[in-house]
């Protein structure tokens, strides 16, 4: 896609352009609570987590465990009760927690796209599919016609494997599978560097799955896309994403490419949710059902939050909440398994 | 031209040219969901005049004894009967009341100089639309306003503030709102007029053509009669408007509250969409859907509602018409106001529809 062509000028926050591989977004130590009438939800505990520039990367966790309000904090969507309590979220040069909500505004939908879990709810019921993608042009590139615009919208349309003359069509007339790519053609139609998909397939059954899955890499490719995939489906994930990344009761819990990871988890949850996935290979045995309940993040376990669900708990583990640490070359992990400290017995007789 | 069918060419014209650009426009289903809708509204109207009919005769007294007293002789008695077609038996008197409503000639009212009913309708009926279409104007426009500033700031004081107002506007029967506002506007602030459609010389000045004084200043150009009809206009329109307003106040409120926690809006919001526009294009268009289906049953009670201010503000309208040949037992004028008042139901329910099922593309008629 050469600039200019499709999209017109790019706007860009005074960076040069980012190769493959480079980091193009950054949190770090990022916090979100939400005020409750029982007190607050640690939703997001101190995660730091760096996106590299063309990648897919996995975010997984039981459902309850901080993803979404991870998603949405990364365009600083988040809204009462909910706030961005610590931390600083680093794009293309600049902490966009310091940025105004003017400047956030323009960045939203132009440069940082979002994908929501349902589709049937994600459009506008009384909008044709074109009045939400001229609309979304417009917004970002006041100088396009509503021609132009228009012109632009049955393009992506069409690439998107949709009808073009479907563009006159009203949501309602779409299945669900179509909607989900109709989302994905508004986070591209201003060529977003980032899109953050909060379970985009859970509402789709596994055929249209598939395809979408299939759909999302070849876009990235194409378009030079950066995917932040959120699932509690750790399928999902082997097949389509590069790096995955663990969340545990609204922390990072372990960060690996996805073969170091399918291959050589490390923190114990992560074994668990890989040990609970059904897999042909292993019929005949039993599927295995991970022990205790998911955390309540009004009051999140001392120590590690994983603690009382560990299989191989330690007595230091519900005293001090292990870091989130570099293991061996591209593969973190926050577990004390893996970690020394002073009160940790056996660490240092060893 | 007769000023009743001048009335209905003012809004009958613009309104027959929206159902024909929808008509137009529409599919084939939509197409034949309106002439359904149309041809349901005849039974209806029928219906309703038809209960009147029937309720008017069996209410104890009549014309005679409420006109001459109870001193008439039996002779007078007979003799005015026969004039008025009253000695005939129930069932000719109703098809010759169906004859007269189809031909559109409503017959002579009982009473006075038995003037045709439809001259007295063509001077109270004007008056009537000049009262409910400015009422209808300031309960939806404040309700759609409030409820979506509420809305917006849910849970601050403003919102607490216009939830209160709807409560007690809604509840405050609507005697009692007129005499207040008279009370403060035109008795102490003399601001108003306490009564009337406009001043008494002016009127002298006023070429009628329609009876709604307001477009009949504007044709004539008599900016003096306007102003004089817009100040006597202004207390009445609002106290009926204002009680009305509570229950879209309310409504609108709910319902654009909602509508900002769909997912849509919270997409529109990621794609850097404005606020103004995820507002008003989003929450608010959506939230108008069930806001629209109460608007027509809220006709009903709009004219219920000008029955009582017109008597307030004694406004010569067809609600005080109604009221005064209620109990002169005019049942040529009941009956025929009343086919009036049900026929504009009918329209504006036919009309509320139509809107519905062009603002929601979900409609499946
Ligand atoms: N609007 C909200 N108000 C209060 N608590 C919330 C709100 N949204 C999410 N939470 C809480 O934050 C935690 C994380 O939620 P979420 O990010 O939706 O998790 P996930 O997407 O992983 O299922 C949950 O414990 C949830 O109860
Ligand atoms: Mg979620």
């Amino acid at each position: 896609m050469t600039e200019g062509s499709l999209y017109g000028e790019r706007i860009t926050l005074g960076e040069p352009p980012l190769k493959a591989g480079e980091i193009l977004y950054s949190l770090r130590d990022v916090s979100v609570e939400y005020g409750t009438r029982a007190g607050p939800v640690a939703a997001v505990d101190h995660v730091s987590l760096d996106i590299r520039k063309g990648e897919i990367l996995g975010l997984v966790g039981e459902s309850g465990c901080g993803k979404s309000t991870l998603g949405k904090a990364m365009l600083r969507m988040i809204s009462r009760p909910g706030r961005i309590t610590t931390g600083e979220l680093w794009f293309d040069g600049v902490d966009l927690v310091t940025l105004s909500e003017r400047r956030m505004r323009e960045i939203r939908g132009a440069r940082l796209g979002m994908v929501f879990q349902d589709p049937m709810t994600s459009l506008n019921p009384l909008s044709r599919i074109v009045d939400h993608l001229t609309e979304t042009i417009m917004t970002h590139e006041p100088s396009v016609s509503e021609a132009a615009a228009r012109d632009r919208a049955a393009q992506l349309i069409g690439r998107l494997g949709l009808r073009e003359e479907r563009i006159d069509d009203y949501p309602h007339q779409f299945s669900g599978g179509m909607r989900q790519r109709i989302m994905i053609a508004l986070a591209l139609a201003l060529q977003a560097d980032l899109v953050i998909a909060d379970e985009p397939t859970t509402a789709l059954d596994v055929i249209v799955e598939a395809q979408f899955l299939d759909l999302l890499r070849e876009l990235r490719d194409e378009f030079d896309l950066t995917i932040v995939l959120i699932t509690h489906n750790i399928g999902v994930v082997a097949e389509v994403a590069d790096r995955v990344a663990v969340m545990y009761a609204g922390r990072m819990a372990e960060l690996a490419s996805v073969n170091e990871l399918f291959l050589d988890t490390k923190h114990p949850y992560g074994q668990g949710l890989l040990r609970a996935v059904p897999n042909i290979e292993l019929d005949g045995t039993e599927l295995y059902q991970m022990a205790g309940a998911p955390p309540n993040l009004l009051h999140t376990p001392s120590g590690c939050a994983f603690h009382p669900r560990c299989p191989a708990v330690m007595p230091i583990c519900s005293q001090h909440q292990p870091e989130f640490l570099q293991r061996e070359g591209d593969h973190y992990t926050a577990c004390w398994l893996y970690q020394d400290h002073p009160v940790k017995p056996g660490v240092h007789d060893a | 031209m007769h000023p009743l069918l001048i009335v209905f060419l003012v809004f009958g014209i613009p309104a027959g040219f929206a159902l024909g650009w929808v008509f137009l426009r529409g599919s084939e289903s939509l197409r034949r969901y309106i002439l359904t809708r149309i041809a349901l509204t005849l039974p209806m109207v029928l219906i309703l005049i038809s209960v009147v009919f029937f309720v008017l005769r069996v209410m104890p007294g009549d014309v005679v004894s409420s006109t001459l007293g109870p001193k008439a002789s039996e002779e007078t008695r007979q003799n005015i009967m026969e004039a008025l077609g009253l000695d005939d038996p129930l069932i000719v008197q109703y098809f010759r009341f169906l004859g007269d409503v189809v031909t559109l000639d409503l017959g002579d009212s009982f009473i006075g100089a038995r003037r045709p009913i439809v001259d007295e309708l063509g001077e109270r009926l004007p008056a009537t639309l000049e009262l409910i279409i400015p009422a209808a104007i300031i309960a939806l426009g404040s309700g759609l306003l409030f409820g979506t500033y509420a809305a917006i700031r849910r849970k601050k004081p403003v919102d607490y503030s216009l939830r209160l107002y709807s409560v007690i506007i809604y509840s405050m029967p609507i005697f009692w709102l007129g005499l207040l506002l008279r009370l403060v506007f035109s008795v102490w602030l003399d601001w108003t007029p306490i009564a009337g459609r406009i001043d008494v010389v002016t009127n002298t000045t006023l070429e009628r053509t329609t009876n709604l004084l307001f477009v009949d200043s504007i044709l004539s150009g008599n900016w003096a009669a306007l102003k004089s009809v817009l100040r006597h206009m202004i207390l009445p329109a609002a106290t009926l408007g204002l009680v009305l307003s509570g229950v879209f106040v309310r409504l609108t409120r709910i319902n654009v509250i909602e509508t900002l926690q769909e997912d849509y809006v919270l997409a529109a919001r990621a794609r850097g969409i404005r606020e103004r526009i995820v507002t008003y294009s989003y929450a608010l268009k959506n939230a108008m859907i069930p806001v629209v289906t109460v608007i027509g049953l809220q006709v009903a009670i709009l004219l219920a509602g000008a029955v009582l201010t017109e008597t307030v503000f004694n406004w010569p309208g067809m609600g005080r018409y109604l009221i005064e040949r209620i109990s002169a037992r005019d049942f040529q004028a009941v009956q025929s106001t009343v086919a009036v008042f049900a026929l504009f139901v009918a329209l504006i329910s036919l009309a509320v529809d139509v809107i519905y099922s062009v603002l929601d593309p979900r409609v499946k008629y």
